[in-house]
Order: structure tokens, then C-alpha cells, then sequence
């Protein structure tokens, strides 16, 4: 039941940084109107930084994590999310044991 | 999290004039959110065993629930985590991957009329993906008011808290997260979160950039700014794919 320091400071400033996203809409609401390009760039950030927190898992690891990753993104665009999770896990374990 | 669930009694018609007691706008809350809580569940309590399994107490992993308690910023979190915890990249990931608050509320927020100002500032704590589109959805048959809104905002993170709790202590039991393949966990998590955000074509480009320059950056300069370079990538990309009239 310990809590450190820096983790603390890490888990305060992610929660102001989270809080002050959440507000800033009350203000800038009149303001606001993205279209095109800056909306196409918008929209694209959480897919962006998803992809960039993975990216060396699934392409600077080993090809089990690089076929598991294909085989979790096919079963994506049929499953929902936990059994997406599942089939990624399990294919990666099943992979792995034969990698070894 | 990210996954919405189908319009269902919803979408019966109203009359957009009529206000409802605060009685009944909080039970149409509850009933809005009670199929995102079960869907959030299993959710937090991946999160609560993965945070653990990277180093993080469970006081530590609850308390991130509680504070940030937004989910995609706190999977990336955990998943740059080291020790000690980089704070500034944290940060900045957790700007980024949370910047698309800004449009929800702009969206949302002249959709509130009832609420003052401190209302709104205790309201917006709670802005999150399942919560804005269920307020959106309501908000084009009738005004969203104080009592729909906190019955539906206060229950999600019950949820999200506790999972968050029980699979961190859960967790604690588990030892090496590798054994059983759960580091995996958030590789297939994000891959299906990529999949709930796909707009098509823009989107190809956005994960292509994004995955390359990452995985570049993490080679050669190492962790964590992988995520900042990859990210500025695949914006930029997702810009210069898109058409400068496209209105989408």
C-alpha cells in the first residue's frame, strides 16, 4: 500500500493534464469549428499515439509478436473488445511456445 | 473505454418540451450507463493487473483510476512506464491521447443549459467517451439536465475504480505478467481500440506513419519519445492524406 514520490508526481500531472482537456471545451465552444485538414489531424490523434505506444511490440520484438498483432488486428474488425483481447493473447502464447 | 453500446430505448421519441422530474432524468441516467459499466469492468480489471504487474502498487493503480480515470491515456501510461516513472512524457502522452476532450466538450458544453458554471466544472471531471456520446445521443431529443447527467457520470467510474482495485490485488497474485502472455494484453487492447477510431482510408495512413517512425525512433533513440515522434507522424500523415475541402 505504498505509494512513491515520482509516482505520485506522474499520476498528478496526468490527472491536471486530463482535467484541463476535459474543461477547456466550456470555453473555447463558440470558438471551435474544426474542418478538413486540421480536422482529419484531429481526429487523428488517439489512433496516432495508440498505434506509436505499440509500434515496438509488434515491429521490434520478434515474429510472434508481429503475427499475433496481424492476427488480433483481423479478429478486431469481427470480434468485440474482450474477445479481441483473448484471441491476442492466446495466439501470442501459442506462438511464443513454438518460437522457443 | 471506447466501445458504445447500440442506441437502444433511447431513441424512443420524446417530446423535446417536456421536463422531466429529477427523479426520472436519474433513472434514465442509470439505465443509459448500467450496459457501459458491465462492459467497463473487465476493462478496469486488466488494467488494475497489468499496472501492478509493471511496478505499481495497488494504492498507486487505484489512485490513477481515480484521478486521471481516463482509460486509453492510462493503458499508454502504464505500458511507458519505468522506474522512476518519466513524468514529463507521461504527461505528455496523456496530452495528446486526451486533446480530443477538448472538441467532446466544446460539443457538449451549449448543450447544458441548466447547469451553472461550478456545475459544469464538477460535470466535466466526469467527460468521457461512453458519457459524452450517450449525453450526445440524448441531447438531439431533449435537454440534458443536472440530475441525468450525474446519475450517468457518478456510476461509471464506480465501476472503473473498483475493477481497477480488484485486478490490481487480483494482479498481485499473478507474478510474471509474460508467463501468461498478458503483456500481450495491451498490444490486443490497443489494436481494437485502433479498430473502434477507423475512419477508412486517413486512417490507413495515420497507423502506417505512426507504427513506422515509432518503431524507428524506439531503435535508434530509444524509449519513451518513440510515442511523441510516432504520434506527430501520424498526424502529420492523417493531414496530408486528407482533401483540403473535405469537410468529413
Amino acid at each position: 500500500m505504498t505509494v512513491h514520490a515520482t509516482t505520485l508526481a506522474a499520476i498528478l500531472a496526468m490527472a491536471v493534464v486530463t482535467y484541463l482537456t476535459r474543461i477547456a471545451g466550456i470555453f473555447v465552444a463558440d470558438r471551435l469549428r474544426l474542418k478538413g485538414r486540421i480536422k482529419a489531424a484531429f481526429d487523428a490523434i488517439p489512433p496516432a499515439v495508440l498505434v506509436a505506444v505499440i509500434a515496438p511490440t509488434v515491429l521490434a520484438t520478434g515474429w510472434p509478436e508481429t503475427l499475433a498483432a496481424l492476427v488480433t488486428a483481423f479478429a478486431a474488425t469481427r470480434l468485440p473488445l474482450l474477445a479481441t483481447i483473448a484471441t491476442g493473447v492466446i495466439t501470442v502464447v501459442a506462438l511464443r511456445a513454438i518460437a522457443s | 473505454m471506447i466501445s458504445l453500446p447500440p442506441p437502444g430505448e433511447a431513441q424512443i421519441m420524446k417530446n423535446p418540451l417536456s421536463h422531466q422530474s429529477n427523479h426520472a432524468e436519474a433513472r434514465d441516467g442509470l439505465r443509459d450507463i448500467l450496459p457501459i459499466m458491465v462492459a467497463a469492468a473487465p476493462i478496469g480489471l486488466l488494467f488494475g493487473t497489468l499496472s501492478v504487474g509493471k511496478g505499481l502498487s495497488i494504492m498507486e493503480s487505484g489512485l490513477m483510476s481515480l484521478l486521471v480515470f481516463a482509460g486509453g491515456a492510462q493503458f499508454a501510461a502504464v505500458e511507458l512506464w519505468t522506474h522512476p516513472a518519466p513524468v514529463l512524457a507521461l504527461a505528455f502522452s496523456t496530452l495528446l491521447i486526451n486533446a480530443r476532450h477538448v472538441l467532446m466538450g466544446a460539443s457538449l458544453a451549449p448543450k447544458m443549459k441548466d447547469f451553472s458554471l461550478p456545475q459544469r466544472l464538477g460535470a466535466f471531471y466526469f467527460l468521457t467517451d461512453e458519457s459524452w456520446a450517450l449525453a450526445e445521443r440524448r441531447a438531439m431529443q431533449q435537454p440534458i439536465t443536472p440530475a441525468y447527467w450525474f446519475a450517468l457520470a457518478l456510476m461509471l467510474p464506480l465501476a472503473w475504480i473498483g475493477s481497477t482495485f480488484l485486478g490490481a490485488w487480483l494482479g498481485s497474485f499473478l507474478g510474471d505478467p509474460k508467463q501468461v502472455g498478458a503483456d500481450f494484453a495491451f498490444t490486443a487492447l490497443f489494436i481494437g481500440l485502433v479498430a473502434g477510431f477507423w475512419k477508412g482510408r486517413i486512417t490507413a495512413f495515420t497507423v502506417a506513419a505512426s507504427g513506422a517512425v515509432s518503431a524507428l525512433t524506439y531503435v535508434t533513440a530509444g524509449p519513451p519519445w518513440h510515442v511523441a515522434a510516432g504520434a506527430l507522424a501520424g498526424i502529420a500523415a492523417a493531414y496530408f492524406a486528407a482533401a483540403p475541402e473535405d469537410d468529413e
